[in-house]
C-alpha cells in the first residue's frame, strides 16, 4: 500500500502522510491468518544453512540471515464509522556478507532452498563488485555464537488473539465520548505489531525471537465556524512494547494533575484521554496565545521523550558522528574529540542519561539485535558528560571496544541492517519530588505536554519543538491554558538548563514506530523514559500567524 | 523481469476477474525492481537490490470490500484469492462511505519509461558512485551520497470494464560534500525517469564549490529577509501547500482553505497574481501516472491560476456528497515561472540570501500553513548582485501561502523531485533563529 493511499484510507491527514511507507508493506491477510503459525524453527535453521554455507562456498568471510514474518493490524475510524482495517503479513529472508572486505545485501522471498542460495550469491557478487571502491575495509568486532536460544516480549495479552469486533466497539466508544464532549471530529486508530524475527549467523547463533509493540492513538478536533478558527489535541498515549494489557483502567497507573490534565503510564484509558481531549480542543479555541520570552519549562514525559530523541538519540549515534549519514540525517555536534576530551559538559550535573534494549515495556526492547548480540545497558552521560556513543559490530573498534552494544536493526527482512538508536531515557531524581511539587516550585512558567511539531538541526544544535497541551504556571500554580506555543533551544544550552527532574514514581515512557534514517528510508521503534523535568529559562516563541 | 507488459498484465487480470463472484472486483498487478548504491567518507558503505511482482484483488458485497494480496500466478492460486477476498469481504464492517467502483475511463497518455534505466546493474552503480568519490577526492575534500534506480508497471482492472497499464522508471542521485575540517558543507541532488539526462559528474561539480564557497560562514542577526530559494528549497514548500488542497477538510471547516463563516476559498485569490501551479500526468518533464489507485484519471489540473485557488482534490465519496468530480492527489505538480536563470536572479537582488536547500521542515500549524525548518550545506548572503560570503545556516518560521504573496520574481522551472520548480526571489522571509550547524 502506498503512503498517500494509506493516509487517505486512515483520515489521519497530515500526520498519516509522515509514516513511512515501510511500515505499510506486506500482503493483506485475515485477521485469522495473523494468529497462524509459520515455518518451525527446524526449518528456519535448515534455510538458514543453506543461505550461510551458500555464502561462504561463494568466498563470504563472514555472513548473517534473517529470516522474518512480520505481521501487522491497523483499524481506522472516524467519528461513527470504521474506514478500514487492515491486517498484513511479509515475510522472507536478507542475505548479508562480508566479501573482499565489503559488505553486500540480497534479499527475496521465495523461500525455497535454490532461491535462497541463488540469493546469497548474489550478495556475494554485489561485494565483491563494490569492493572496488572501498577504501574502508569493514572491521567486524568478535561476537561468540550462542547456539539455539529463542526470546519472546513478556506480554500477558497478545493483541491479535482479541477479536476485531472488541477493537473496534472499544473506538466507537472512544469516538462517541469525544462527540458527545464537543468535539467537532474525531479519528481513532489502533496499531499492532508482531516481528518474528529469525537471525543466524556463521559465528554459530541461531536466535529465533517474537516481538510485540502496540499504540493507540487518536485526534480530537474543534471547529469554531464562525470565527474560523480550528485546534485538535492528539492522544497522550504512548507507543509501547507491551500486549493489550496497556487498555485498561488502572488507578494506579495514572497521575493527575490538578486543573490540569491527567497522565498515564503502564495502563492507557482511552476513552478517558478522548473526553478529555475533547474539552480541552474546545478550550484551545480560546486559549491566550502565548507572550514570545524566556519561561522556565515543565517538560511532561509525552513531550520531552521526543526532545531526547531528537537532542540525545541522533547526535549520539556513531554512524552519524563518523559521516556515514551525512548524505540524509547529516553529522553530529558531539564529536569523537568531545567524547575523548572525558569533560564535555552535555547537561548539568543531574543529567543521567542511559541506552537501553533491556528495559521492560519499552519499544527497542529485545533479546538479541539484528547482528545476533544481546540487549545491554550502558551509560551516554553520566553527571552531565558525555561518556559513550551508540554502535553496531563494524564500528565499535572505533570507540576502541571490544564488543558491540548491540545497535543493529533492519525495519524488515527486505531492508539491510544497520546502527539504530536504542531506548534513550532520562534517569529520575534521587530525592522525592513529584510533579505537584515542581508545579508549586515553578514562578513563570509554561508546562508542556504531548507531541508537537518537532525540527533539528542537520548537526543537532538548534531546534524547535511544540506539544499538544500548554498550560500558564504563575507563581505556584496552573493559571489557564495557552496557544501557539513553541519552544527553541540548543542542545547543549537547554541540558545544561536542567533544574530538576521528579523522581521514579513519576517516570513514564515516550516512543515512537517511526525513527526514520538511511537511504532507502528504513524506520524503527524506540522508546525514551523520563519523568517531567524543569528547563529554567528556555526561550519560546509565539507560532500564531495570518495569512 | 518483473515488468509486464500490457498483454501479459491484462491476461492475468481478465482471469481473475473472471472467477468473480462478488458484486464488484477490482484487480491490480504491480511489479518491478530496484538497486541502489550509498557511499560516505569517499568509500562505498551499502548497497542493496529488490524484485517484487505481486496481485492484489479487492471483491465488494454491498458495502463491504475485502482484499487479498498474492504473489504466485498459476490459476489455482489466482482462483484462491479471488475466494479468500469475496470470504473477507462478506466478514467485513459496512464502510457507510463506500462509493462503486468506476467504468471505463479514458487516461493521458504517459511517457514515463526508458531503457536505459531499466537495465541498470550493480556495477554500473558502482561505476557512477566511483567516478563521484574520484572527482570528491581530487579536491581533497570527503563525501556521502545515494543513487537509486527504479522500474516499474502498474496494471488496474475492474469489473465495470475499467482498466489501465502504466509504466515508469526512475533514478535519482544527490551527494553531500564536506571540507575535511568541517566547516564547508555542499549539496546536489537530481532526479529524472531516463537515466541519460543524469549528469553526476555535474552535480558532483556543484556539491563542490558549494563545499568549497561555504567555509567560514559568518553570523547574521535573524529577522526578515529578502531570499533566494533554489528549485529545491522552494519545491518543498510549495508542495506542503500541494499536499494540502482537499476540498472534505477545507468544507469540515480545518484546512488553510477554510473560510470564516463556513465554506472554503475556492474561487479566492490567495496568492500573488503571477502564481500558476498546475499537475498534469503526460507532462514531458515529469511524467506520472494517469490513474489513480481506484482509477480515475488524472487529468491536467489547474490548482492556482494567476493566484486564485481554482481547484480542490476530491475523494469518490466527497465528490458524491458535493456533486463533484473525483479529483485525485497530483504526483507531481508545475508551477509556472519565468525565463531568468538562477545567476539572472542572483544578479537582480540588491541584499538578499540564497538558500540551496531546506532540511527537517515540519508542519507547525494547519490553520495558516506554518513551517519550520533550516537552511543547510549552501547559504550565501547576496549583496549588490554577487555572493559575497557565506552565513551561518538560520531556522526559518514561514508560511508558503504568505511567501507565494511576498514574491518578487521568478526564474526558469527546473524538475526537483518529481516537480518543475522554479527558483523564487521573495522577500520578508522570517528566520527566526541561528544554527551552529554546517
Amino acid at each position: 500500500m502506498k503512503r498517500r493511499e494509506f493516509a487517505k484510507l486512515s483520515g489521519l491527514g497530515v500526520s498519516a502522510a509522515l509514516l513511512p511507507a515501510g511500515l505499510l508493506t506486506g500482503r493483506r491477510v485475515s485477521a485469522e491468518d495473523l494468529l497462524s503459525p509459520w515455518l518451525d524453527v527446524a526449518l528456519k535453521k535448515r534455510l538458514a544453512d543453506v543461505a550461510l554455507n551458500a555464502a561462504k562456498s561463494k568466498g563470504a568471510t563472514y555472513a548473517d540471515v534473517r529470516i522474518g514474518r512480520y505481521l501487522r493490524q491497523y483499524l481506522f475510524t472516524r467519528e461513527n464509522k470504521v474506514q478500514n482495517i487492515v491486517n498484513s503479513e511479509s515475510y522472507g529472508i536478507g542475505i548479508r556478507v562480508i566479501a573482499n572486505g565489503t559488505w553486500g545485501f540480497a534479499s527475496t522471498n521465495e523461500m525455497s532452498a535454490e532461491s535462497i542460495a541463488r540469493c546469497a550469491a548474489e550478495a556475494v557478487d554485489m561485494a565483491k563488485a563494490n569492493a572496488e571502491i572501498q577504501l574502508e575495509p569493514v572491521v567486524l568486532a568478535p561476537q561468540k555464537g550462542f547456539g539455539e536460544k529463542t526470546w519472546k516480549t513478556p506480554i500477558k495479552k497478545n493483541a491479535f488473539e482479541i477479536p476485531v469486533k472488541e477493537k473496534i466497539d472499544l473506538l466507537m466508544e472512544v469516538n462517541g465520548a469525544a462527540m458527545k464532549n464537543g468535539a467537532s471530529f474525531v479519528t481513532s486508530n489502533l496499531f499492532f505489531v508482531n516481528e518474528q524475527k529469525y537471525f543466524a549467523s556463521t559465528d554459530g547463533s541461531y536466535i529465533d525471537q517474537d516481538i510485540h509493540r502496540m499504540w493507540p492513538t487518536f485526534t480530537v478536533s474543534a471547529v469554531n465556524k464562525q470565527t474560523g478558527r480550528f485546534k485538535s489535541r492528539d492522544a497522550l498515549s504512548a507507543p509501547i512494547g507491551m500486549g493489550y494489557e496497556y487498555l485498561s483502567d488502572n488507578p494506579a497507573e495514572k497521575i493527575v494533575i490538578p486543573n490540569g490534565p491527567t497522565t498515564y503510564r503502564y495502563a492507557y484509558n482511552m476513552i478517558e484521554d478522548a473526553t478529555a481531549a475533547a474539552l480541552q480542543a474546545k478550550e484551545k479555541l480560546s486559549a491566550k496565545s502565548v507572550p514570545a520570552g524566556k519561561y522556565d519549562m515543565i517538560l511532561d514525559p509525552s513531550n520531552l521523550g521526543l526532545t531526547i530523541h531528537e537532542s540525545v538519540g541522533h547526535p549520539l549515534e556513531l554512524d552519524r558522528v563518523l559521516g556515514y549519514e551525512a548524505n540524509l540525517a547529516g553529522t553530529s555536534f558531539a564529536t569523537m574529540e568531545k567524547l575523548k576530551s572525558k569533560n564535555f559538559q552535555y547537561g548539568s550535573k543531574i543529567v543521567n542519561l542511559r541506552a537501553d534494549k533491556i528495559q521492560p515495556n519499552t519499544m527497542g526492547l529485545v533479546g538479541y539485535d539484528d547482528e545476533g548480540v544481546p540487549g545491554k545497558q550502558w551509560d551516554l552521560v553520566k553527571n552531565g558528560i558525555l561518556v559513550n556513543f551508540q554502535a553496531t559490530r563494524d564500528q565499535v573498534h572505533l570507540l576502541g571496544e571490544k564488543e558491540s552494544q548491540g545497535c543493529s536493526f533492519a525495519e524488515s527482512w527486505d531492508s539491510v541492517q544497520f546502527q539504530r538508536m536504542p531506548n534513550v531515557s532520562l534517569q529520575p531524581g534521587l530525592d522525592k519530588y513529584s510533579i505537584h511539587d515542581m508545579i508549586k516550585d515553578t514562578e513563570k512558567g509554561i508546562y508542556i505536554l504531548g507531541r508537537g511539531s518537532s525540527s533539528i538541526d542537520q548537526q543537532r544544535y538548534n531546534f524547535q519543538f511544540s506539544g499538544q497541551l500548554f498550560y500558564e504556571i504563575k507563581n505556584g500554580a496552573i493559571v489557564g491554558m495557552l496557544d501557539d506555543v513553541a519552544y527553541q533551544s540548543n542542545t547543549q544550552e537547554f541540558w545544561n538548563s536542567c533544574a530538576r527532574i521528579c523522581d521514579k514514581d513519576d517516570y513514564r515512557l515516550f516512543g515512537t514506530f517511526f525513527d526514520g534514517k538511511g537511504q532507502p528510508g528504513q524506520v524503527s521503534a524506540v522508546s525514551h523514559g523520563c519523568p517531567t523535568t524543569r528547563f529554567n529559562g528556555v526561550n519560546v516563541i509565539n507560532t500564531g500567524r495570518k495569512i | 523481469m518483473a515488468i509486464l507488459s500490457q498483454e501479459e498484465a491484462r491476461k492475468i487480470i481478465d482471469k481473475v476477474l473472471s472467477y468473480s463472484k462478488a458484486d464488484e472486483m477490482k484487480v491490480e498487478l504491480t511489479g518491478g525492481r530496484s538497486g541502489n548504491i550509498r557511499f560516505a567518507r569517499n568509500s562505498v558503505s551499502t548497497a542493496g537490490a529488490t524484485n517484487n511482482l505481486s496481485l492484489s484483488v479487492s471483491s465488494v458485497f454491498g458495502k463491504k470490500t475485502g482484499t487479498s494480496d498474492i504473489n504466485e500466478f498459476d490459476d489455482a492460486s489466482l482462483e484462491k484469492a479471488v475466494r479468500r477476498a469475496e470470504e473477507m469481504a462478506r466478514l467485513a464492517p459496512e464502510n457507510p462511505e463506500y462509493v462503486p467502483m468506476p467504468g471505463p475511463q479514458t487516461y493521458a497518455t504517459s511517457q514515463a519509461f526508458a531503457d536505459t534505466t531499466a537495465t541498470i546493474k550493480a556495477p554500473d552503480r558502482a561505476k557512477l558512485a566511483g567516478a563521484s568519490i574520484k572527482s570528491i577526492m581530487a579536491s581533497q575534500l570527503s563525501g556521502a551520497g545515494f543513487l537509486e534506480d527504479s522500474a516499474n508497471f502498474n496494471a488496474i482492472g475492474n469489473s465495470k470494464g475499467l482498466v489501465g497499464y502504466h509504466k515508469s522508471t526512475n533514478v535519482n542521485f544527490s551527494l553531500t560534500i564536506r571540507t575535511p575540517d568541517g566547516t564547508g558543507s555542499g549539496y546536489a541532488a537530481g532526479d529524472f525517469n531516463d537515466v541519460s539526462k543524469l549528469n553526476t559528474g555535474a552535480l558532483t561539480d556543484v556539491a563542490i564549490q558549494k563545499a568549497k564557497a561555504s567555509q567560514k560562514a559568518v553570523a547574521l542577526e535573524p529577522g526578515k529577509y529578502t531570499v533566494i530559494l533554489e528549485p529545491l528549497a522552494a519545491g518543498e514548500l510549495v508542495q506542503f501547500m500541494i499536499n494540502a488542497m482537499d476540498a472534505r477538510t477545507a468544507d469540515e471547516g480545518r484546512s488553510f482553505l477554510s473560510k470564516k463563516g463556513g465554506g472554503t476559498r475556492l474561487g479566492e485569490k490567495i496568492l500573488d497574481e503571477r502564481v500558476t501551479i498546475y499537475s498534469d500526468p503526460a507532462n514531458a518533464q515529469i511524467p506520472s501516472s494517469p490513474f489513480s489507485g481506484e482509477g480515475y484519471p488524472h487529468e491536467k489540473v489547474t490548482w492556482f491560476d494567476k493566484g486564485v485557488v481554482k481547484n480542490m482534490s476530491y475523494s469518490p465519496y466527497w465528490a458524491q456528497q458535493k456533486g463533484a468530480k473525483p479529483v485525485p492527489q497530483p504526483s507531481g505538480f508545475v508551477m509556472e515561472g519565468g525565463t531568468q536563470s538562477l545567476a539572472d536572479l542572483i544578479k537582480g537582488t540588491e541584499k538578499g540570501i540564497l538558500v540551496t536547500r531546506f532540511w527537517y521542515t515540519r508542519w507547525l500549524d494547519p490553520q495558516t500553513l506554518l513551517y519550520t525548518g533550516l537552511t543547510r550545506d549552501g547559504t550565501f548572503y547576496i549583496d549588490k548582485g554577487q555572493i559575497k560570503y557565506p552565513v551561518k545556516n538560520f531556522r526559518f518560521n514561514e508560511s508558503p501561502v504568505i511567501m507565494l504573496n511576498n514574491l518578487e520574481a521568478m526564474g526558469m522551472p527546473v524538475r526537483t523531485r518529481g516537480n518543475l520548480v522554479p527558483p523564487l526571489r521573495i522577500r520578508d522571509f522570517t528566520f527566526s533563529s541561528l544554527s551552529d550547524a554546517v
